[in-house]
């Protein structure tokens, strides 16, 4: 076995292939750029090589400087993880001709794989299934319907040259084929400058499911089961689980024995994923190869478990796999969220800066099931602008689907991040949304089930009275601890009253709290009731509370009178006051936030490079307004709708900090 | 006897109304509380104590003997908070719009004084039209009799004002010597001249709200501490801020129970300070990660950025906090910030509460608008104020402690009793870049010594070392061990005793 690796990554997984080589006794080397002096995957190695300034063109993937790591420390093996040199076949040639092992598959198979014309070929040599479609020039409109009969409608219709829906059709029969096959030759002749059509399958209900695989280099292989990433945002990967809960098992066979034939196809030998499109019919068409671990592999190892990063090790290691087919086990049920440093009331926008709180749920087990949390993060830790702005990857598993889920609700409750803008709500709100729960989700979900994007979850009274009685059940611990002070009039000390009014998400509950020794008993003016119990104190960021006997888990930020508190992907704020407190409060006027619906707000805190316009100018949709440099890189605000600028309170060299006006419309 | 006892119900019932339903549905539909709404929501429940309900003003100029309504615009008396004592009086702008006449003042004296006497905070919740003008000289002589009062309190019980409505003219003087004053955004304004007048004599146009609103004050002319969007917030609000203080100069501050651990490490703050010195950080990270509980209570928030104060709880009691703040103008002192710390450091040293400053402050801020300003004589408040505190003094510098700003900031040599450094501090006269150029002047034309000679001063006092061999430097301490370090301080520090030279009163630089 080799004595030293090197982890060619940073970030979660290269901590994450560290832990398992350790388990394994072997030594790891970490490489690192500027910007991750004092990252953990550096902390967690026994050895950690410099190899440059910040960005990734830099450092992570400079070949040279990887192999002078190497030479360094005298590494016997480089695992790539993914992304950065993980598919680069000139790395792994380099590596080859170096005598170093490459923790992955050999240069050929990545070469194979790399192409996206290629690898289909192979793959329909392979008998893999791969999308119907006619992939030379179509002369006429008789030769496009003939060619969509043959493919089966529906059929899309794509120009050569195509991109963005641009030259894009999609036809249901003769007819629709015609006038699409003719206005896409039109649209891609004026719009390209090249009018080639072609004619492929178009799959309806689409998911995406995929099928891990394992090679050795002795002509051996397995698969690992699938795994379905459907929920994506703009073909990122946001939710993946495995299995899929949309395959039976016939086509998990199928799939998984035609996934093997293509990695023996390409000569594979180490862990690689067979990715496939699935429509509503369960059939399944070929999409692409990758060569390299997954970010999603946790979810295969907790449903079957093998460490798929000690499996690649052996196999790069020359041994035969020791795990047969039949051996492969489909136990329980995965879910892996992709916390992302990603702010989804902003449209999703990048949010870096400093993790000021940082707290995962523990590993281990919880409830009926197990968490883990890869992560290359800690509290006090950077979101740098220069790499991928993942802060964990969230898994749970259980014995079925529906527990595996209700583990990940909780443990996405206890989780900690704050400083940053993050995706946690939003991944929360999908755990509870119909669809997910049901299974029924394809890749469009989250354009179809978001389309204005996220703006929060709003809880039905259930809900809202649950949080209501922990709410007042924390208000009187807090309230009875503000009469203990010091210097109180003997006698005349505060009573705590039992009767308080709750008011969040716009409705409000009047509420008597009774309180003894194990907990306390919140009476609702419907007569219905709440049994609270919980050891919260003030000054503590989590609740967790037994509300009727459920679990529940709360974060708490204290606000005038009341609570700011999230859970389950809604952020309310939760006044608790006396009656006569609640009475006053009705007479406030409610004030509306300001309108900005005329104003540029700098989106993140910057620099501003320039303002492009003056006031009076009419500006034009998409016109480019001002440019504001974040971290040092330059983006460009740009107007929403027509529109004349009639104030300007920014000028170029002000530090602005976010949501500051940089000017007003009329 | 029942009849009688009938007739003080009456009475008092009648009182209660003030200016009459009619008057408090405008005063409701304006978005404000009455005067006595606003006292429940200020006191515990059913503790609020009347003095003077049925008080009437003696003037019979202008029909107004006509018109003696009960209690004549003012409602005050005590109650508590949270158990301990608070004077409060209350104008009621239904009852002839609240204006101050003669007799009005003397119910807001008469609580003062018993406040002043009995040793608990005097609370002013101000909505007031102005002087009585029927009353003429007689109202400008209670303002008058309040305003000497406000000066004989003051250092001696907490005196808080809050502008739940109009305060103009002399009216605005009042609560000017209070310790603090705060404000309800949209419903308040103060000033010495309204916008008619301003217009007359200016030609300026300006609204009440631009002149005087709660935004004006709180950002832009430091009058008010704070601002609050409503009543119910503003006088929750206070609650709070009561819950910090003293009742009076001769007890010590409060103490209540907390749910934290003294000794809670917290690792993130070893990472605070960022690679790159030039780089900001939030020093409010450091202030509520030291803090019990994270609670923080800020004091002129809005108002120059680059100095933080404000008041939090260690081991119960509480401290009040000053800090330097690089996220705003690299955290240097101007005339702005040092006015405002000097003020709050003033406050914490009237009413016994100790002090804590953390220090990361690059110098003072050069130019002309600060020289023409005055920034020599603002400077030397600060200065003047932490020299002269004779509470608990502990100071941590977290990274860059240059030239007079860091005698200024409450440093071992001003008294300081514990001073700590984390190991970034860099306590020097001034930046390494600066430092080069003057020493080495002569090398000034080649880059590369200047380097050599940069780097040679960095090496030599960008740290805490060379403060630490001197013992300007107590200890230097881990980040991550601030909150445990600082609260065993201010413990060894509990029974302090240190007593200035005795004097009429010293001579601050106004």
């Amino acid at each position: 076995m080799f004595e030293k690796i090197l982890i060619a990554n940073r970030g979660e997984i290269a901590c994450r292939v560290i832990k398992t080589a350790r388990q394994m006794g072997i030594k790891t080397v970490a490489v690192y750029s500027d910007a991750d002096k004092h990252a953990l995957h550096v902390e967690m190695a026994d050895e950690a090589v410099h190899i440059g300034p910040p960005p990734a063109n830099q450092s992570y993937i400079v070949i040279d400087k990887i192999m002078d790591a190497i030479k360094q420390t005298g590494a016997q093996a480089v695992h790539p993880g993914y992304g950065f040199l993980s598919e680069n076949p000139k790395f792994a040639e380099a590596l080859e001709a170096a005598g170093v092992a490459f923790i992955g598959p050999p240069v050929k198979a990545i070469e194979a794989m790399g192409d996206k014309i290629t690898s289909k070929k192979i793959a329909q040599e392979a008998n893999v299934s791969t999308v119907p479609g006619y992939m030379g020039l179509i002369e006429d409109v008789e030769e496009a319907v003939k060619i969509s009969n043959e493919i089966g409608y529906p059929v899309m219709i794509k120009a050569s040259a195509g991109g963005g829906g641009k030259g894009m059709r999609i036809a249901w029969n003769d007819e629709e084929c015609r006038e699409g096959f003719q206005s896409s030759k039109n649209e891609a002749a004026s719009s390209f400058g090249d009018d080639r059509i072609f004619i492929e399958k178009f799959v309806t209900q689409p998911r995406h499911i995929e099928i891990q695989v394992l090679c050795d280099a002795h002509g051996n292989g397995i698969y690992l089961n699938e795994r379905e990433c459907s929920i994506q945002r703009r073909n990122q990967k946001v939710v993946e689980e495995a299995p899929s809960p949309f395959l039976d098992e016939a086509t998990r066979k199928a799939m998984g024995e035609q996934s093997v034939a293509l990695a023996k196809a390409v000569g594979y030998a180490s862990a690689g994923t067979v990715e496939f499109i699935v429509d509503g019919d369960r059939n399944f068409y070929f999409l692409e190869m990758n060569t390299r671990l997954q970010v999603e592999h946790p979810v295969t190892e907790l449903i079957t478990g093998v460490d798929l990063v000690e499996q690649m090790i052996r196999v790069a290691n020359g041994e035969p796999l020791s795990i047969k087919q039949e051996d492969v086990q489909r136990n329980g049920w995965a879910i892996e969220n992709r916390l992302y440093a990603e702010d989804p009331y902003r449209g999703f926008l990048p949010s870096i800066g400093r993790l000021t709180r940082y707290r995962p749920p523990a590993e281990g087990k919880l409830g009926a099931g197990i968490v883990r949390n890869d992560t290359g993060v800690y509290e006090g830790g950077e979101i740098s602008m220069y790499y991928d702005p993942m802060i964990a990857k969230l898994c749970t598993w259980a014995p079925t689907r529906a527990e595996a889920i209700e583990v990940m609700r909780n443990a996405l409750d206890s989780f900690e991040v704050e400083g940053i803008g993050h995706n946690l709500p939003f991944v929360a709100a999908v755990m509870d949304h119909p669809k997910f729960i049901s299974g029924d989700m394809t890749t469009a979900f989250i354009a179809e089930e978001y389309p204005e994007g996220f703006e929060g979850v709003t809880l039905g009274e259930d809900g809202l009275k649950k949080i209501a009685a922990a709410a007042a059940a924390m208000n009187r611990v807090a309230e009875i601890r503000r009469t203990r002070v010091s210097g109180r009039l003997d006698n005349h000390e505060r009573r705590v009253g039992t009767e308080w009014n709750v008011a969040l998400q716009g409705v409000d509950f009047d509420t008597t709290i009774e309180a003894d020794h194990d907990g306390s008993t919140v009476k609702f003016a419907d007569g219905t009731k709440a049994r609270v119990e919980g050891d919260w104190t003030p000054g503590d960021s989590l609740a967790r509370m037994l509300v009727d006997g459920e679990g529940l888990v709360l974060k708490v930020d204290k606000i005038t009178q009341g609570f700011r508190i999230r859970s389950r992907g809604a952020d309310l704020k939760v006044h608790v006051r006396t009656p006569r407190q609640a009475e006053l409060a009705k007479l406030m006027p409610e004030k509306l936030p300001p309108d900005t619906s005329k104003m540029l707000l700098c989106p993140m805190p910057g620099l501003v490079v320039k303002v492009n316009v003056a006031e009076g100018d009419e500006v034009q949709e998409g016109q480019a307004l001002c440019t504001i440099e974040a971290m040092k890189m330059e983006n460009i605000l740009r107007a929403e709708r027509k529109g004349v600028v009639s104030k300007i309170n920014a000028e170029a060299g002000d530090s602005l900090a976010v949501d500051a006006v940089i000017m007003e419309f009329e | 006897m029942k009849d009688i006892i009938q007739e003080l119900q009456d009475r008092r019932e009648n009182a209660r109304l003030g200016g009459g339903q009619k008057r408090i549905d405008a005063q409701h539909a304006k978005g404000k509380l009455t005067a006595r709404e606003r006292i429940e929501l200020l006191l515990d429940e059913d503790s609020f104590e009347e003095y003077d309900t049925f008080k009437a003003h003696r003037c019979t100029d202008f029909g107004m003997e006509q018109n003696r309504p009960y209690g004549d615009g003012v409602v005050t008396g005590w109650g508590t908070i949270n158990g301990r004592m608070v004077y409060v009086f209350s104008q009621d702008f239904t009852v002839l719009g609240g204006s101050v006449s003669e007799t009005h003042a003397e119910k807001i004296c008469k609580i003062m004084d018993m406040a002043v006497q009995n040793g608990a905070p005097v609370i002013g919740l101000n909505d007031s039209g102005g002087a009585r003008i029927q009353e003429g000289v007689a109202a400008l002589g209670g303002y008058a009799e309040i305003f000497q009062r406000n000066i004989m309190a003051s250092g001696v019980v907490p005196q808080i004002s809050v502008i739940m409505g109009p305060c103009a003219g002399g009216a605005v003087y009042s609560p000017a010597m209070t310790d603090f004053i705060f404000m309800v955004k949209d419903s308040s304004y103060m000033f010495v001249t309204g916008p008619d007048v301003v217009k007359t004599v200016t030609n300026e146009v300006v609204t009440a709200e631009e002149l005087g609103g709660a935004s004006t004050h709180t950002k832009k002319s430091s009058v008010a501490d704070g601002a609050f969007e409503n009543d119910v917030e503003a006088l929750a609000e206070v609650r709070r801020l009561v819950d910090f203080l003293p009742l009076n100069n001769r007890e010590k501050p409060p103490v209540r129970p907390f749910f934290d651990d003294v000794t809670r490490l917290e690792s993130s703050l070893d990472t605070l300070i960022p690679e790159n010195p030039n780089m900001p950080y939030d020093m409010k990270e450091l202030i509520t990660k030291v803090a019990d509980e994270g609670d923080f209570y800020e004091i002129q928030k809005d108002f120059a950025g680059n100095i933080i104060t404000g008041f939090i709880r260690l081991e119960g009691q509480t401290v009040g906090v000053v800090a330097n703040q690089p996220m705003v103008l690299a955290g240097c002192l101007d005339i702005d910030s040092s006015r405002k710390a000097a003020r709050f450091v003033r406050f914490c040293d009237c009413f016994e509460i100790p002090i804590l400053t953390f220090v990361d402050v690059p110098g003072f801020l050069p130019g002309t608008s600060q020289e023409y300003g005055g920034v020599i004589k603002h400077g030397a408040k600060l200065l003047f104020a932490y020299g002269e505190a004779t509470v608990p003094k502990v100071t941590v510098i977290t990274r860059k402690a240059y030239g007079g700003a860091y005698d200024v900031m409450a440093s071992k040599h001003l008294r300081g009793d514990v001073n700590y450094a984390w190991p970034t501090a860099e306590i020097a006269v001034m930046g390494a870049k600066g430092a080069t150029e003057i020493i080495h002047r002569a090398d000034l034309g080649d880059a590369e010594k200047i380097a050599a000679h940069t780097a040679e001063y960095e090496d030599r006092f960008a740290n805490p070392f060379v403060a630490a061999e001197r013992g300007f430097i107590d200890e230097v301490i881990q980040p991550k061990s601030t909150r445990r370090r600082v609260s065993k301080a201010f413990a060894m520090l509990r029974n302090k005793q240190l007593t200035n030279p005795w004097k009429k009163h010293d001579n601050i630089p106004l």
